[in-house]
């Protein structure tokens, strides 16, 4: 299709301002702009038929079946968006008097003790902006923390093979040197691994658990104590917290600090890659070092955006978890893994998983053994399914997983969404054997690789004379 | 009780049969039964859909909703085009995921491409990014971008705003570089101050442009004592004021950020927001967080995907400049669809008549005995004015419907947007006047 500058016809515009009412004010001759910005000039059918095209070429949770693993892709309630537009929550200034903005800190306060208690933290910030945000953050208190101590010789982060890409750079962004330690072959942390590093130069550990294979470490006590005895402390990716609310909160495993993504567990929409937010807990201990702002709150702390965060996402998370409540959390995760177990049950007469046992949220696929035998790839098999109508699987992750296709279906798919997926499996399986590595979508798309540029030249120039 | 869950009991039990297991607590049975929790958690009943809706209803009713806001530093409440608020409540922007699968995501890729170009356009760079979480992070990390292995330390001026200022902070103690602020004079940055602070050790330099206190810093000049000093040269922009300022490519900027909100988002209690970052080519592999490129499919027809992934942490890992992954995609969707719908010459009205109406109730309030503007100089849409009684003034307009300035420094800070008529201005002003008679 296309590109809205294409469609853009010189002298054309929406109405949308009043005279202004008052006199001009010209900025002086040196701060002018010279060439006035070539953004698209439409009328408001023009835009309106421009985005529905757009929309068309999308695939959202409302189109379908989008077992995209580690992503938990759950149905957003519309309720949440109603809430979250409601004008005494769009339209109240960061900056206005705390006493006319109660509702919004009703809001963070009561989101906050509902997170904390399904956590098992002591505190919370929703500053951080996104789940990597998060991740920042919690780093930042475990370094604010050795540093609070004057323990400066703590240099160290340990992250698991099977970790995130999130994990490591994280650790990275805080100073840290990254340990990494090679995953029992079950995909759980190697306790003998982990003894080899721990020592007086480590500040802490980063684990999601359940892992990034699905599967809960059944020995996290003894890892989380093991840090805890050699002076580290213990991060929470809360990436994976969808298969264990209200079942075992990460407080209760022996971890410091966590970070939740609202997008994924609390259901705020994932926005086609955000906005999101990074909720992020912790112990008693760790609470002075949570962030503030300088402008609205109280300077000297450190920050990691400005003002208080996304708001609109913590409303939206405030709705989906009133209307779950006590029983629904519970039950929300509880259906996760039923249907992740359902599903990779039912599929694993096709194609077969890395971990043949009890799962959580999510399992992964490996489809090596398969590739070797008839040249088609996971990434094969999962363009395949874009042609069904279906969202593919996370592909190629967790590394230590080779030919890795990772399904979460998530508590809101019901159990003939699993039924449809597999009734696609043999067919795939095989049409894609006899192809020989030929569905469509990825005849369609094979240069992908090779982007030129990142920017349209839009496609007429305008004179400086309307400034 | 609320649920989403769809599946019946019947259903859940011939689940439960096809895995082999007769009860849900099978599931969880590598969890060790020490840590199991065996008490509900303590957290109200779940409620229906009305009652949710009653009780948030309630909740908003309680925060007050000014008529007028004429508070910024940092959240502007500009007019937003009913087309921009209906648009990216479409379901498939909303509910869908990171555009990784580009096959069946061309329509979140082109709206991105088309964003980061128009972003471009308004800064006057080569390259955009498809964003960060706000201008405050964009601030961070373009001085984390500006780093290499000799040149650690970054410079900011003390006109910048606060939360940005702390934010940079943060972020170096975090890679345990070091942040020099740079005072300074008249409400401007000191520019003999920068100059004693350059040396080889410097990174970069950032000056937000208008800055804090609402004023245009000499950017130019500033520029041209970074660059003399070998560092680099951010400016952090308020992206309504660029669509008739000289673009920080012309001030020579080799970065240029900034606070994507006035483009379409509502000021939301302070997010979600945009971060928006642009560069020259020659500072496109530095980039942090995603960026869309155009490139053709087996066909020939031309197709989106995400692009330069080499830089980023699920491929780089710990040797990633950055974290980030993607982030406020449907705010650079809006933010898009706000340029588009306002077009080159609505955005330079509104910019236009932000600055007009501004400087109509700075002249106007200044008429009035002890008060005064505290900065001389040429200003955009904020002004920090000194004025005696900030806080009787703040109480007796709020009592009006209206959200007076920032109380700040011992003066107020004004924000006058598009948004607010010369009769509401002049109410203002006679409320001030009748507070300080």
């Amino acid at each position: 299709m296309k590109l809205i500058f294409e469609k853009s016809v010189k002298g054309r515009k929406c109405d949308i301002l009043p005279k202004c009412d008052v006199p001009a004010t010209a900025l002086p001759e040196g701060l002018r702009r010279e060439v006035a910005p070539r953004l698209p000039e439409m009328s408001e059918t023009d835009v309106s038929r421009h985005y529905t095209e757009l929309c068309k070429q999308v695939h959202g949770v409302n189109c379908g079946f989008y077992p995209l693993g580690s992503c938990t892709m759950k149905y957003n309630p519309r309720i949440d968006e109603e809430a979250a537009a409601m004008e005494g929550f769009t339209n109240i200034h960061p900056l206005a008097p705390k006493s006319t903005v109660r509702g919004a800190l009703e809001v963070l306060d009561t989101l906050r003790e509902d997170l904390c208690e399904i956590t098992g933290m002591d505190g919370m910030t929703f500053q951080p902006a996104a789940g990597a945000h998060g991740e920042f953050t919690g780093v930042l208190l475990i370094k604010q923390y050795h540093d609070s101590h004057n323990d400066t010789k703590r240099t160290k982060i340990i992250v698991p093979d099977s970790a995130h890409g999130t994990n490591p750079a994280t650790a990275a962004m805080c100073g840290y040197q990254v340990v990494n330690i090679p995953s029992a072959p079950n995909g759980c942390v190697d306790l003998e691994e982990l003894k080899k590093v721990l020592g007086d130069d480590i500040a802490g550990l980063m684990l999601t658990n359940p892992n990034t294979v699905g599967i809960f470490d059944e020995n996290i006590l003894e890892i989380t104590k093991l840090v805890h005895e050699a002076g580290g402390l213990c991060y929470y990716d809360g990436a994976n917290l969808n298969a264990i609310m209200g079942v075992v909160r990460p407080g209760d495993m022996g971890f410091d600090c966590v970070h939740l993504n609202l997008h994924k567990t609390f259901a705020t929409p994932h926005g086609g890659g955000g906005p999101g937010a990074g909720a992020v807990g912790c112990k008693e201990f760790l609470k002075p070092f949570l962030p503030h702002s300088a402008l609205m709150d109280r300077p000297g702390r450190l920050q990691v955006r400005a003002f208080m965060g996304n708001f609109l996402v913590c409303v939206r998370a405030l709705a989906y978890v009133m209307t779950l409540g006590r029983e629904g959390i519970p039950e929300a995760s509880t259906n996760a893994v039923l249907n992740a177990n359902y599903l990779m049950q039912k599929i694993k007469g096709t194609f077969t998983p890395a971990f043949d046992r009890i799962c959580m949220h999510e399992f992964v696929l490996d489809l090596s053994q398969y590739e070797k035998e008839t040249g088609v790839s996971a990434l094969d098999v999962a363009k395949s399914l874009i042609d069904y109508g279906m969202h593919p699987p996370t592909m190629y992750f967790p590394l230590i997983v080779h030919e890795a296709l990772m399904l979460e279906p998530t508590e809101t798919e019901s159990i003939e969404s699993s039924a449809s997926s597999m009734s696609l499996a043999k067919p795939i399986r095989s049409l894609c054997t006899m192809r020989r590595i030929t569905p469509r979508s990825v005849v369609r798309t094979k240069s992908r690789r090779r982007a030129t540029r990142s920017c349209a030249t839009p496609l007429h120039d305008r004179p400086a004379s309307n400034l | 009780m609320g649920s989403y869950v769809p599946s019946t009991e019947e259903q859940r039990r011939e689940m439960l049969n096809a895995i082999g297991l007769s009860d849900y607590r099978e599931l969880y049975r590598d969890v060790p039964e020490s840590m199991i929790l065996n008490r509900p958690l303590d957290l109200p009943e779940g409620k229906s859909e009305m009652e949710v809706r009653n009780a948030l209803r309630k909740m908003a009713a309680e925060n007050t909703v000014f008529s007028t806001v004429l508070r910024g530093a940092g959240a502007y409440d500009h007019y937003i085009p009913s087309i921009v608020k209906y648009i990216p409540a479409k379901e498939e922007f909303l509910t869908a995921y990171t555009p990784y699968q580009a096959e069946i995501s061309q329509g979140v890729l082109q709206s991105i491409f088309e964003y980061q170009t128009m972003i471009a356009e308004l800064c006057g760079m080569d390259a955009s990014n498809a964003s960060v979480y706000d201008g405050a992070t964009a601030a961070a990390e373009a001085a984390a971008m500006c780093r290499d292995r000799k040149r650690r330390v970054t410079l900011i001026s003390a006109t910048t705003h606060p939360d940005v200022i702390n934010t940079v902070r943060t972020y170096c103690y975090g890679t345990n570089d070091e942040l020099v602020v740079v005072p300074m004079k008249d409400g401007r940055t000191d520019k003999d101050a920068l100059k004693a602070l350059l040396n080889e050790g410097v990174a970069s330099f950032y000056v937000q442009q208008p800055n804090f206190y609402g004023l245009f810093e000499d950017a130019d000049e500033l520029g041209e004592i970074v660059h003399a000093a070998g560092a680099m040269f951010v400016m952090g922009c308020n992206p309504i004021a660029l669509a008739i300022m000289k673009t920080p490519k012309d001030s020579g900027a080799d970065v240029a950020v900034g606070e994507g909100q006035p483009l379409g988002m509502p000021i939301g209690f302070g997010g979600p927001y945009l971060g928006f970052m642009a560069t020259t080519m020659k500072n496109i592999r530095k980039l942090p967080g995603r960026i869309v490129g155009e490139t053709t499919d087996h066909d020939g027809n031309r197709a989106y995907v995400l692009s330069l992934q080499a830089r980023e942490q699920h491929i780089r890992r710990e040797k990633a400049s950055s974290n980030i992954c993607s982030n406020e995609a449907l705010c650079a969707l809006t933010a898009g669809l706000y340029m588009a719908t306002m077009g080159p010459d609505g955005m330079a009205e509104v910019a236009n008549q932000c600055m007009a109406k501004a400087h109509y109730l700075a002249n106007e309030l200044c008429k009035l005995d002890g008060v005064k503007l505290r900065y001389e100089g040429a200003f955009f849409h904020e002004f920090l004015l000194d004025m005696p009684k900030c806080k009787e003034i703040e109480h007796a307009l709020m009592k009006k419907g209206i959200l007076s300035g920032l109380p700040y420094e011992d003066g107020m800070l004004w924000c006058v947007t598009e948004k607010v008529a010369k009769e509401t201005l002049n109410e203002v002003v006679s409320v001030v006047k009748e507070v300080l008679a």
